[in-house]
């Protein structure tokens, strides 16, 4: 399990280079983000290198946040090796909520995607035995 | 304890007996002093001697806001400027402010009819009183002021802003009575929470309330907030500040100092006069001011006037909450809506603050609302969905209340305005 950092940020112009902002003033580095369309508001997504940090960051600002556990599995780039974790995951019956994907030349793997799934601790009961490469805090952690 | 038994436990037939007596003089004290009143109670053919009953003030005609600021500075002063001791004027947000002068005995008349409140709200000799109105010419700070030390409290003049020193001083000085808007008395829980202060350590166990309406359930919510009871006084400057009622531990209405002030309820079209119970807007007659005497003036305030025996002893007339103001009352598409019917299922809903704000807009022909409020709870920020329903939930309670649909915005914590002073809930961008 990795740990994502949720942001409440309304839908207006600034919203969004003012929470990387923040980030940036205290030096902490963002791995992967994701904003989906929304309306008034939207919920961004964000792995980075410190999220408690990153947290109290954001709060200090006043900004709703939230940390929360997502899956990361690390892929190879060559075709097929993202269908073959939704195979797993569609053998186990598990159905994702969001997923977001991201890749970095520092690391070990090609890509990590992360999983957002639904009722996610059943889920991961389900796709114990299931051979998907589940990666752990540690390795985003250890980025550079 | 009540403060004044003699008049606040006084029979029905006993008060309307003081009522008339001094609405007569005042009725003379303005026809003799006052040109303005002069024409209109010989326009009316009502000159005082011929009134032979109460219900001759309701041919005389009201006096409004408008009349105060065309008479600006002085033209309403019933006495000899050198008989004027004290000068108050409203906030004067749009055009000129309105003055009202005081003479000694008008200063002595407001500290006895606010004591009266402060021991309704159950203030007493020994209590620390901090007052955070802004001092100057708001009359909420010095009538209140007057009024706490004529029971024999001890006031802490602290005046409005500087919240965190607010927060020292309450500490420090081991505050117990409590007096601002109540919309500054939340912003301060919600300041005392970010600081870490611990509310159940401070000696504070009264708030008086006033400067603007609110709800029952924004006066739950703050009692829940600073562990105090709530309490809630009326008044206006155009009639005195301060003073006017004002509400007991029972909470049964403001019980309202009648041997000063005669309060009628009209309906705010017709300007008819409506009768016991009914709701409309309220007009205030004063009984005894001296300087600054004011015959049926429009307050523009909605409420009702009610008589059933209050379990406090006290035999008064009380007036419900303002609902609101005729003049804020906003009709969206062709629905009346008061910002306090938006309050009401707001404040101590889950998930969101206690603020928010009614944005009015037109989309074409049509008129839309919309409700801001402030997301501040992250339990929400798991899924999209729960934030959706959340908002879905706040509309249909809105729709139960208001009978109208309107678009719910969440917005971040902190995008509200906080105020020491009367908060600004409505934009009208028609």
């Amino acid at each position: 399990m990795i740990k994502q950092l949720s942001v409440f940020v309304e839908n207006k112009p600034g919203r969004l280079a003012e929470v990387t902002g923040c980030l940036s003033e205290a030096g902490i580095n963002i791995h992967a983000l994701c904003i989906a369309d929304t309306t008034d508001f939207g919920i961004l997504r964000l792995i980075v290198a410190d999220a408690d940090a990153a947290k109290a960051v954001l709060k200090q600002r006043g900004l709703t946040v939230k940390t929360t556990e997502v899956v990361g599995v690390a892929l190879t780039h060559k075709p097929g090796s993202l269908y073959s974790v939704l195979l797993e995951l569609e053998k186990a019956d598990v159905s994702i909520e969001y997923m977001y994907a991201f890749t970095s030349r520092s690391m070990e793997y090609d890509a990590i995607v992360v999983f957002c799934l639904a009722d996610q601790k059943n889920a991961l009961e389900k796709l114990k035995g299931h051979r998907i490469p589940f990666i752990d805090a540690e390795v985003i952690k250890n980025m550079k | 304890m009540i403060w004044n038994p003699e008049i606040e436990t006084a029979s029905r037939n006993r008060v309307r007996a003081v009522q008339w007596e001094r609405l007569l003089n005042t009725a003379n004290h303005v026809y003799k002093n006052v040109p303005f009143y002069r024409e209109r109670l010989n326009a009316c053919h009502l000159p005082p001697e011929r009134w032979s009953s109460p219900g001759d003030l309701q041919k005389i005609p009201f006096t409004t806001k408008e009349d105060l600021r065309s008479y600006y500075p002085y033209g309403l002063f019933a006495v000899p400027r050198k008989e004027v001791v004290r000068i108050h004027a409203s906030s004067g947000t749009t055009g000129k402010p309105t003055v009202v002068g005081y003479t000694r005995a008008d200063l002595d008349m407001w500290s006895e009819c606010v004591a009266r409140l402060v021991c309704m709200a159950g203030g007493r000799s020994g209590d620390i009183a901090q007052i955070s109105f802004g001092y100057g010419l708001f009359t909420g700070a010095l009538g209140l002021h007057y009024g706490l030390e004529k029971v024999g409290a001890a006031v802490i003049p602290i005046s409005s802003g500087n919240t965190e020193k607010q927060l020292m001083v309450m500490q420090d000085f081991e505050t117990t009575i409590l007096v601002c808007t109540p919309s500054y008395a939340l912003y301060l829980s919600e300041t005392a929470e970010k600081l870490g202060i611990d509310l159940e350590k401070l000696s504070l166990r009264i708030g008086m309330f006033g400067g603007e309406g609110h709800t029952l359930e924004m006066s739950k919510e703050i009692e829940r907030r600073l562990g105090i009871l709530v309490t809630e006084n009326y008044g206006l400057s155009e009639v005195l500040g301060p003073g006017v009622s004002g509400e007991c531990p029972y909470k049964t209405g403001m019980h309202i100092n009648e041997d000063y002030f005669l309060l009628e309820i009209i309906d705010p079209v017709t300007g008819e006069v409506l009768p016991d119970g009914a709701e409309g807007e309220l007009v205030i007659t004063t009984l005894k001011k001296e300087a600054f005497p004011i015959i049926r003036y429009r307050t523009r305030d909605i409420t009702s006037l009610h008589y059933e025996r209050c379990e406090c002893g006290r035999t008064s007339a009380r007036m419900a909450k303002v609902k609101g103001r005729s003049d804020d009352m906003l009709i969206i598409k062709g629905v009346n809506v008061y910002p306090s019917q938006v309050e009401s299922v707001i404040v101590g809903m889950e998930h969101i603050s206690p603020y928010y704000q009614l944005v009015v807009k037109k989309d074409g022909y049509t008129d839309v609302l919309e409700v801001h409020v402030e997301l501040v709870d992250d339990k929400l920020l798991e899924s999209f969905s729960e934030l959706e329903k959340l908002e879905k939930t706040v509309k249909a309670q809105l729709y139960r209340v208001l009978g109208l649909d309107c678009h719910v915005r969440l917005r971040e914590p902190g995008t509200m305005e906080r105020t020491a002073g009367k908060a600004k809930r409505v934009l009208d961008l028609r």
